[in-house]
């Protein structure tokens, strides 16, 4: 059992390139046809049932045979959402939260992996242990502090709270470190070194490039975090500056919730998150196999 | 705040071997280790943007939570404050509340968790035969996964509504009552269970697929000479096989299920803090967020998030230690 990353080659498109059990693997039948579909269905009908619920009234959509079609209303309701909730802003805002957030992630964490990867230095065990402790530890016991903090700095709504509190990850940094650790050959360094290269020309001209595949799954797996989360966005903002999340979750605290409107913002806030997921899904999956265990 | 349920789950490679070992740093093999660069000070330079965000965002915030909970402090005082010892502890057990949040706690969680990775655990057997629109299926899978937790929760609790909800449409269609699941407690809570199994077990089954691909064929082989049947190598070649990234994605789920927040304050729909109008759905996460921004009780607030915490630390305890006495019997390796 070793806990790493895929090899260099292929981090981003893994193990199922490799074909190891395809001999042994049976072919799909149409049983397995029919379970994936179903899985399949499962997966996308709440998502499609956004839109769907988000062009009907409540009395249209409690009739039996309930609609399974949109149509134009859609369109409506989506201009009350806007009208309910700055949602155009709080895309705005989710865009400028997430992009910072990975860029800061992945630039410390690759700093920072890199140096527990190959770099010696006293406490450096000890260092990396308290990190991948911390992961365990739940959300909540950051949040008080945390509020104190930007209350004192006077941050409530405005986005360096949500952004700073996240801008580097414990996951991050292990998850560079366990890459480089096999990516990475310490002859390529120990050749650097040798040549006379500094540790930062070794780690702009060798490091880096090397890098790059874990880079680039860390950046999406972090902005895709960073666009859904949740808890701390809640506290930190209000309605009148919101990220995504927090504008979606308001709207339905209004005093007559109108279940359509809220479907319909639900719809526009969930919209660009899956048009990039449909541009860089099969990377993505692949990152998070790559991430997985590795017999 | 480096430890959203997100990124904890994304955070495989951690524990793969053993759930809460801290990584093998130490077992470079010695002719590594000389070959590194050799003592290198610029090492702390390297760690340090890091370590100064993560300590003043993470670190020092977890510690001053504990200090926290040692005082009476309203929100309204947040640097004052009495010093009242462990009262607040106290305080919790015996608040009928927190044994409430912490029973739905426990309830969802196990609703959520088992069912979740043995869908997860048979879609990654589906996944990993010999597919047609391969690539196809794993994206869908994941579709969930890229849905926030507000989203998904809005979205089902469309779908569980009494009146117009698609799913008491259905049930009134083949015949029996429609089900009030909001003002339920079982009902409130399995429908919470299932916002969170859809949302990760196509995560989890990618999980297990990858570690699958990586057994070796010869295991499966040995097992057809033996005659087994493809249902007896799934028995007792596949799923010892898979048995740590299953104690993994176990305590990871119950790490995540414990901090249970945003699907119970939105399954409603008006955002509030009581979990259902009798606590039926409230969990542990969000009667720590009401004591701390509905009651002002921010001593109490930081009580409770330690009382999740020891609860998380009792629970990987538990697996760490299942895991090792697996090990042990099984004579090696699991």
């Amino acid at each position: 059992m070793t806990a790493t990353l895929a090899p260099p080659s292929a981090p981003v498109t893994p193990a199922p390139r490799k074909a190891r059990r395809r001999t042994k693997t049976g072919k799909a039948g149409p049983v397995t046809y029919s379970l994936l579909a179903l899985f399949a269905l499962v997966s996308v009908f709440p998502l499609y049932w956004t839109v769907v619920a988000g062009s009907h009234t409540n009395a249209e959509i409690a009739a039996t045979p309930p609609p399974f079609l949109p149509n134009a209303t859609l369109f409506e309701n989506i201009d009350a959402a806007l009208e309910q909730a700055p949602l155009g802003l709080a895309i705005l805002n989710s865009v400028i939260v997430s992009g910072a957030i990975t860029v800061g992630t992945v630039l410390f964490c690759t700093l920072a992996g890199f140096a527990f990867a190959k770099l010696r230095f006293r406490g450096n065990g000890l260092l990396l242990s308290l990190v991948v402790g911390t992961m365990m530890v739940p959300t909540q016991l950051a949040v008080i502090p945390l509020f104190m903090m930007i209350a004192e700095l006077q941050w409530v709504d405005q986005l360096q709270a949500v952004v700073l509190p996240t801008l580097v990850s414990a996951f991050g940094v292990f998850f560079m470190r366990q890459y480089l650790v096999s990516a990475l050959p310490d002859e390529l360094l120990e050749a650097g070194r040798v040549d006379g290269a500094s540790t930062h020309r070794i780690f702009f001209s060798i490091v880096l490039p090397v890098a790059r595949p874990a880079m680039a799954v860390l950046a999406m797996l972090t902005f895709l975090t960073a666009w859904n989360e949740f808890f701390w966005p809640i506290i930190a903002l209000t309605a009148a500056n919101p990220t995504v999340q927090v504008a979606i979750a308001n709207l339905g605290s209004g005093y007559v919730p109108q279940r359509a409107v809220i479907m319909a913002g639900t719809l526009l806030g969930t919209l660009p998150v899956l048009v990039v997921f449909g541009v860089l899904g099969k990377q993505i999956v692949g990152g998070i196999m790559a991430g997985a265990v590795k017999g | 705040m480096t430890l959203a349920d997100d990124s904890l789950r994304t955070a495989l490679p951690v524990a793969v071997p053993e759930p809460v070992a801290p990584p093998p740093v130490d077992t470079a093999a010695p002719r590594r280790r000389r070959a590194r660069l050799s003592e290198n000070r610029w090492g702390y330079a390297y760690v340090a943007p890091f370590f100064l965000v993560f300590g003043a965002f993470s670190l020092f915030p977890f510690v001053f939570t504990l200090w926290i909970s040692l005082h009476e402090t309203r929100l309204s005082d947040i640097g004052g404050g009495t010093f009242v010892g462990l009262d607040n502890y106290a305080a919790l057990l015996g608040n009928a509340y927190f044994w409430n949040a912490l029973r739905n706690t426990v309830t969802i969680g196990v609703l959520a968790t088992v069912p979740q990775l043995c869908l997860a655990l048979g879609l990654a057997h589906l996944l990993h035969y010999k597919l047609r629109g391969r690539t196809f299926f794993r994206v869908v899978m994941l579709m969930p996964y890229a849905t926030s937790i507000a989203a998904a929760t809005l979205v089902f609790a469309t779908l569980f509504g009494r009146d117009y909800g698609l799913i008491n449409t259905g049930l009134e269609a083949v015949g029996l009552d429609r089900i009030d699941w909001e003002s339920g407690s079982l009902t409130s809570q399995v429908a919470i269970a299932v916002i969170v199994t859809w949302r990760w077990t196509g995560y989890n089954a990618l999980i297990y697929l990858a570690a699958m691909q990586s057994i070796p064929d010869e295991l499966y082989e040995a097992a057809e000479m033996d005659g087994a049947s493809r249902w007896r190598q799934f028995l007792h070649v596949t799923i010892p096989s898979l048995r740590p990234t299953i104690l993994f994605t176990v305590v990871v789920s119950t790490i995540g299920a414990v901090q249970l927040f945003g699907e119970p304050l939105l399954f409603a729909g008006n955002g509030s803090t009581t979990g259902g109008a009798r606590n039926q759905y409230q969990t542990l996460g969000l009667l720590m967020y009401q004591q701390g921004w509905s009651n002002f009780n921010i001593g109490q607030a930081a009580t409770t998030a330690w009382a999740m915490f020891l609860i998380i630390l009792l629970v990987v305890g538990l697996a760490a230690l299942a895991g090792r006495l697996r090990a042990r019997r099984t004579g090696g390796t699991p």
